[in-house]
């Protein structure tokens, strides 16, 4: 290493250099992982030869033969695998969603009960996260579905006038049944809803300009419930209420909640909750203590400036954790089939795979299609967040 | 450390699996020295283990009835517990010899599945059973009700048969495992719950007031459970075939786990032929001759394996009906051995 | 936006135009009544807040409480003991039970004579959970030996057997209960450490091929529940592989668990290195050191202790998830406690909330203790960098 003058090319073995090295563990692992699939793939096309079994999705579109409880397309027994799918497919977006929208409402609101100056709210919401967070999902599911089982028999149940029976079968309640005209009623929740967008919009405009506010929520009744009433009213009151009727085996039709969605929502909520409500927390906390103190000072009340000053600036660090918890709930909806709730995987996986044997293209279309939820969300999130960010001047 | 680690993990995934058929399953199960054998998680009667993990079942007797053909040892058998859902794939990766885990023979798991079904050790059908107090006399007037059904089993497609069939609906209840279906329904969430009829005798046993439920008479589909091997393996499929026509011959013969000794020196040329003394049958099928011997040593007759497991002599009480030998009005026939 | 008034303009309509009242003096700042009176009662809407707090811990207490304590049945040999009678028209938990099930729920059907070894399998857990996460105990470097290398190994040959020196060999379908949930749980940990490092350093590589796997691997595996994993690897994992191997199906699911957590891991050790300031690398560069001598010596040492309250979490989470493996058939302790369920002799119509609130309890020490470890990290690590 003496006398080495500049410009000269140190003379190194070629096992040494940096870069024949990285190419030569790429390709030994690109050739790894390549044998290792061709290995595999072999394997399977053996495996699956010897047994007789022919892999593929042609069982889409043969006749399904059974029913499932708990569907928003319609589904019999002659529909097909296809439609199996779907049906399994919506009902876990569905659980998913309202879900999500619980979870959030509830998870803000024991997020900030943890930061109440309060000490029993904030000591109640600790305890509330310490203990819904170590306790496993599947545990609570099991045991919510079990304690919502002892709920009495449907013909334990007195008749009541109010005809709501909360029974181990799931809640019934009179369900409306729409006759000619109320069609209408549905438009004038559409253009109610419309004008309430129409009037939020001016509103903000105003405040910006004259810095008066507008009383948005009774506006918003108004608008999105009183129209709609007008509208009943107007039509000649065209939706009749059919109360529940009574059974030899409890209630004819549908339960209004089946118990097993009702269940796996619960538990679902009561859990994602408890992981948004830290979300929240840690967001909060992020905001600088000056925010508070200056709105403080230019005299806003502490809900004002929590929601004026403090959650704006906090849901920039919120959301992208928020958005993880989303993905999280969906991804946990899977187990709600262990509690018989017909989402995807109990439908599919389950039945589905029983009855046709199809190992792979099963496993391989619903493992894509979380895949795929999850990449649409992390795509549409991150597109979000720069949007988001923090503009630094 | 990395390499340590994965060192285990191969070393552990070396110890860990099993030498499983390639060639003969016959070759491959006398030199691993047992059978594999997959049974059901709990059923009572059929395959059950308790907390020892100690095994009884009719279906756990036929499987001790193999390997003592084979290795004259009816406990040289390994039990692989096995839900509905995963027993044939279990089967067809060769993580077990024989399936015997009171299993529906149907024309599509012969064919499609891989599956090869030779014998019908348990003649059963699908039933209902309610809550007394429904005061329900007949599956027909189910009408309406809430059912509780196990996923993956043919039970699954029978009810939406039978019910299309007879023009009434019920709303499904649909669990994985057998445990939970029974609870949903002991705990009131279904007015019925709905298996092969042995089933609902060995699931009443576990509820929690077994004399409030009534197993209603209809018997609505065909179940014949019997034992299940891979395709392609004829001289594999004979051995377990013959098995059950070997205790099946015993009943009809009179010959006992008790009297077989005693058996070996009768001059019936039909019983010579059975415990090998006279012929060489077992040879052909690529066991000893005193294959059947071993057998009924080990596990006795049909008809007694039947008594003690699911019959008379055990909790379950199931009388012999349709499982009958032939010979006196069952539906249980064995071919000729000679 | 135009400034076009000054703000003590009247037209800016945010900002006073008089000056506020003077509040009246502060009253008394100390004792239970002034702490009562600030922390609960401070306004009209903390003090509704605290009648609602009230309300609801009566409602979720008066439920829990009688149920678990004062109805509760303690003793008894059979089923008869927790049943309503007229005597005892309500009737609580029925603990009972699951003092009778205790060693089902702990061992599974493991052979009695032979669960002393699982006895001592614990008791090495013990000593090497305590001595690995004790910060100060001595030799912490033969401690994480021990954990890693010696614990596993020698867990194997102990339950599984070895029949050269006189342990028979106890096949996987014997194991269960909390032994297999505390196996499943360990082998995650043990597996998904190193595992999750290697994942995050091809992460953060500069080989392009490298890079591209270790994301796609994580991403694919972090975008699909544990349960298809699960699923997958039991149907699938026997396909793929030579019909030779046949994997146990008890290791089937430690692969998946391991694969699956692995994934997680990664992306929490990727946090810890992101987090080290670029000068560590630079540092480590300028010393001359190799790409894993820098790694070993200087980046993973401060990463990983940075991130070690999220490690310990992240072994929360997998501890959590291994009640999944009871949904494809693994003998754990949820499977033993349903199992537990059908037992004619203790069917009642408390069982089966009586051992889920157990198991809920049993899980909530586990985490709770394990969450309340990675605080207490947390805590230190942030006083020695405060100085």
């Amino acid at each position: 290493m003496t006398n080495m003058t500049v410009g000269d090319k140190p003379k190194i073995s070629p096992f040494y250099d940096p870069k024949v090295r990285g190419l030569f563990f790429q390709v030994l692992m690109l050739a790894l992982v390549a044998l290792g699939v061709f290995i595999a793939y072999r394997n399977a096309v053996e495996g699956l030869r010897r047994q007789g079994v022919v892999s593929s999705l042609g069982f889409w579109d043969s006749v399904a033969g059974f029913p499932i409880s708990f569907k928003l397309i319609p589904f019999t027994e002659l529909s097909t695998y296809g439609t199996a799918f779907w049906v399994g497919l919506i009902n876990t977006l569905f659980v998913s969603a309202i879900g999500i929208v619980l979870a959030t409402i509830l998870g803000f609101i024991i997020g900030v009960a943890r930061l109440s100056t309060n000490w029993l709210v904030s000591k109640l919401a600790y305890w509330y996260v310490q203990i819904i967070r170590n306790i496993p999902l599947l545990i609570q599911l099991i045991l919510i579905a079990d304690i919502l089982q002892h709920l009495p028999n449907t013909n334990e149940l007195k008749e009541n006038s109010l005809g709501i029976y909360l029974s181990n079968k799931g809640l019934f309640t009179p369900q409306p049944d729409f006759l000619g005209g109320s069609q209408y009623i549905f438009y004038a929740l559409l253009a109610g809803l419309a004008l309430f967008i129409a009037v939020y919009y001016w509103a903000k405009d105003r405040q910006t300009k004259t810095g008066q506010q507008t009383p948005l929520l009774p506006i918003f009744l108004g608008l999105v419930f009183g129209l709609p009433l007008v509208a009943f009213f107007a039509t000649g009151m065209p939706v009749q209420m059919q109360y529940p009727v009574k059974t030899r085996f409890g209630f004819q039709g549908d339960a209004t909640l089946q118990l097993e969605f009702v269940a796996a929502l619960v538990g679902l909520v009561v859990y994602t909750a408890a992981f948004i409500a830290e979300v929240v927390r840690a967001g909060i906390i992020s905001v600088s203590k000056g925010q508070t103190e200056a709105a403080g000072a230019l005299g806003l009340s502490p809900s004002q400036s929590l929601k004026l000053v403090i959650v704006p600036q906090a849901m920039r660090v919120i959301l992208p954790p928020l958005t993880n918890q989303y993905l999280n709930l969906t991804k946990n909806s899977t187990l709600a089939s262990v509690i018989a709730f017909p989402e995807l995987v109990q439908v599919f996986t389950g039945t589905v795979l029983n009855q046709t044997n199809q190992a792979i293209p099963i496993m391989g279309v619903t493992m894509l299609v979380y895949l795929t939820i999850s990449l649409i969300t992390s795509f549409l999130m991150n597109n979000f967040n720069k949007r988001m960010a923090l503009r630094e001047r | 450390m990395k390499i340590k680690i994965t060192g285990l993990v191969v070393g552990a995934v070396a110890v860990l699996a099993a030498n499983a058929a390639s060639a003969g399953t016959l070759e491959n199960v006398k030199q691993k020295g047992f059978l594999q054998c997959g049974s059901n998680t709990s059923l009572a009667g059929f395959g059950l283990p308790d907390a020892q993990g100690n095994w009884t079942g009719l279906d756990v007797d036929y499987c001790r009835a193999i390997a003592a053909a084979i290795f004259g040892d009816g406990t040289k058998v390994k039990f692989t517990p096995l839900a509905a859902k995963d027993r044939f794939t279990a089967l067809q990766s060769g993580e077990v010899d024989v399936l015997v885990r009171n299993t529906t023979w149907t024309i599509s798991r012969d064919t499609t599945n891989g599956a090869t079904f030779q014998a019908v050790n348990y003649y059963d059908g699908q039933g209902f059973i309610v809550r007394k107090s429904l005061n329900v006399k007949s599956a027909l007037e189910l009408n309406g009700a809430t059912i509780c059904v196990q996923q993956g089993t043919t039970t699954e497609l029978n009810l939406t048969d039978y019910f299309r069939a007879n023009k009434i609906t019920y709303k499904p209840v649909v669990f994985a495992g057998s445990d939970e279906t029974t609870k949903a329904y002991d705990s009131g969430r279904c007015d019925a719950f709905t298996t092969d009829a042995s089933g609902l005798f060995a699931e009443r046993l576990k509820m929690s007031k077994p004399e409030d439920n009534v197993v209603l008479p209809e018997i609505i589909s065909k179940e014949p459970l019997g034992p299940a091997v891979r395709q392609g393996d004829e001289k594999w499929t004979k051995i377990v075939m013959w098995t059950h026509y070997a205790m099946l011959t015993a009943e009809e013969l009179g010959v006992t786990k008790a009297n077989v000794d005693e058996m070996l020196k009768s001059t019936n040329p039909d019983v010579k032929r059975l415990l090998g003394t006279e012929g060489k049958f077992g040879e052909g099928l690529g066991l000893t001759n005193d294959w059947a011997y071993k057998i009924i040593k080990a596990v006795g007759n049909y008809g007694e394996a039947f008594e003690r497991n699911v019959g008379q002599g055990s909790q379950l009480k199931i009388a012999r009906g349709i499982n009958a030998l032939w010979s006196k009005g069952g539906l249980q026939y064995a071919p000729p051995i000679r | 936006m135009t400034m076009t008034a000054p703000l003590n303009s009247p037209q800016v309509s945010y900002v006073r135009t008089a000056s506020a009242e003077a509040l009246p003096p502060p009253t008394k700042t100390s004792g239970a009544a002034a702490w009562i009176r600030d922390n609960l009662f401070s306004s009209v809407g903390n003090t509704l807040l605290t009648l609602i707090g009230i309300a609801l811990a009566y409602v979720v207490l008066s439920a829990i409480i009688p149920f678990m304590f004062t109805n509760a049945t303690f003793t008894g040999a059979n089923r008869d003991a927790c049943i309503a009678t007229a005597n005892r028209p309500v009737i609580g938990a029925c603990w009972a039970y699951v003092a009778t099930y205790m060693n089902y729920f702990v061992y599974g059907s493991y052979p009695i004579d032979q669960r002393w070894r699982v006895d001592i399998l614990y008791a090495m857990f013990v000593f090497g959970a305590t001595w690995m996460l004790w910060l100060d105990a001595p030799k912490r470097g033969l401690g994480a030996l021990f954990f890693f290398v010696i614990l596993p190994v020698s867990a194997f040959f102990l339950l599984h057997g070895l029949p050269a020196i006189g342990l028979e060999t106890v096949t996987t379908e014997r194991w269960g209960g909390m032994l297999v949930t505390f196996i499943v749980a360990i082998v995650g940990i043990v597996v998904s450490l190193p595992f999750g490092i290697l994942l995050a350093l091809g992460r953060r590589s500069n080989l392009p091929i490298v890079k591209m796997f270790c994301v796609l691997f994580i991403e694919f595996v972090r975008g699909v529940p544990l349960i298809t994993v699960l699923f997958a690897a039991n149907f699938m994992l026997p396909l793929f592989l030579p019909p030779e191997w046949n994997p146990d199906r008890l290791l089937r699911a430690l692969v998946a668990v391991a694969l699956f957590s692995s994934a997680y891991m990664a992306e929490v050790v990727r946090a810890g290195l992101q987090a080290l300031p670029k000068g560590q690398y630079e540092g480590a560069d300028a010393m001359g050191l190799s790409y894993w001598q820098g790694m070993r010596l200087i980046i993973l040492p401060q990463a990983l202790k940075a991130t070690l309250p999220n490690i310990v979490n992240s072994n929360v989470a997998l501890f959590k998830d291994t009640t999944l493996v009871s949904t494809v058939g693994i003998f754990d302790f949820v499977t033993a406690l349903q199992a537990s369920f059908k037992n004619p002799e203790w069917a009642t119509s408390v069982t089966s909330t009586t051992g889920l609130l157990f198991a809920a309890s049993f899980y909530f020490v586990c985490c709770f203790g394990m969450s309340k470890y990675a605080n207490f990290i947390e805590k230190r690590l942030a006083k020695a960098d405060k100085r």
